[in-house]
């Protein structure tokens, strides 16, 4: 599945790299704590979270998660979006809660599996 | 391995960190992770160190005045060693558990500080020492080997 396939269940918008949504989707994490994310999300995954600061994106950069999706309406710092850019990392936002957007996402990707 | 010069194919990358300069992190780490990539690691010995770098370089910006972040790299192994002046370690083995943390509430509120970091690192070592002198600073050595 494609990031582009997920966008609409999501409510999604994207803030950057808007290019990169044709990138590959195999599973999400969800999580606040940046250290859980590094030890446990895996590659090609969207990582869910309330997190907005530019720390984020090396984090997601490092372990090669395809997009982060802050969640529940939280606005992404305008450095987030700086750095993603550079890192080719989109930044995807909804209004839905986690637990709304980890389900819904969820529905579509055990389809595939 | 018989070699006259083992130091010869090794390749020495070395970053600075700061301490607090939260703008910056990540860089280093990110500079590590694609030197590896161009090498031609494995995906997971990368994951593994770039999980490593990034901790170490994270404990440096958090909890110290300065630092550096060392990654030798050869066919046969990656040793990553982070050395920091800063307040030091007073208690080894209760930042070695998971879930202790000294960092204060705005570092955590950042996500960071969960107490993961040390535990992590250790997770993806082969070899893993840290030594520290309170008020001095903290240095760290990680060994993974390329197999």
């Amino acid at each position: 599945m494609k990031l582009t396939d997920i966008m609409k269940e999501l409510e999604a918008e994207v803030k950057c790299c808007e290019q990169h949504l044709n990138r590959e989707v195999t599973w999400c994490y969800c999580s606040d704590l940046l250290s859980d994310v590094m030890a446990n999300a895996s590659k090609d995954s969207v990582w869910i979270t309330l997190q907005t600061h530019p720390n984020i994106v090396a984090v997601a950069s490092l372990i090669g998660l395809s997009a982060i999706l802050i969640s529940r309406g939280a606005v992404p710092d305008p450095e987030t979006i700086e750095k993603a850019s550079q890192e080719n990392i989109p930044v995807l936002t909804t209004n839905l809660p986690t637990f709304e957007a980890a389900g819904r996402l969820y529905s579509l990707l055990s389809k595939q599996h | 391995m018989n070699q006259s010069n083992p130091a010869a194919k090794d390749v020495t990358l070395e970053y600075p960190v700061k301490g607090m300069d939260f703008l910056a992190a990540g860089e280093a780490s990110s500079n590590i992770k694609h030197a590896l990539q161009l090498v031609g690691f494995s995906p997971e010995i990368i994951r593994r160190v770039a999980i490593t770098a990034y901790e170490s370089e994270m404990n440096i910006v958090i909890h110290a005045y300065e630092g550096v972040l060392r990654t030798v790299i050869n066919p046969e192994k990656i040793v990553l060693t982070a050395e920091d002046t800063g307040p030091g370690i007073a208690e080894i083995e209760l930042a070695m558990k998971e879930g202790y943390s000294t960092a204060p509430d705005h570092i955590r509120e950042m996500g960071f500080g969960a107490g993961m970091g040390l535990p992590n690192i250790k997770n993806c070592a082969d070899e893993f020492t840290i030594d520290s002198t309170p008020g001095k600073g903290t240095k760290l050595r990680v060994v993974i080997y390329n197999k």
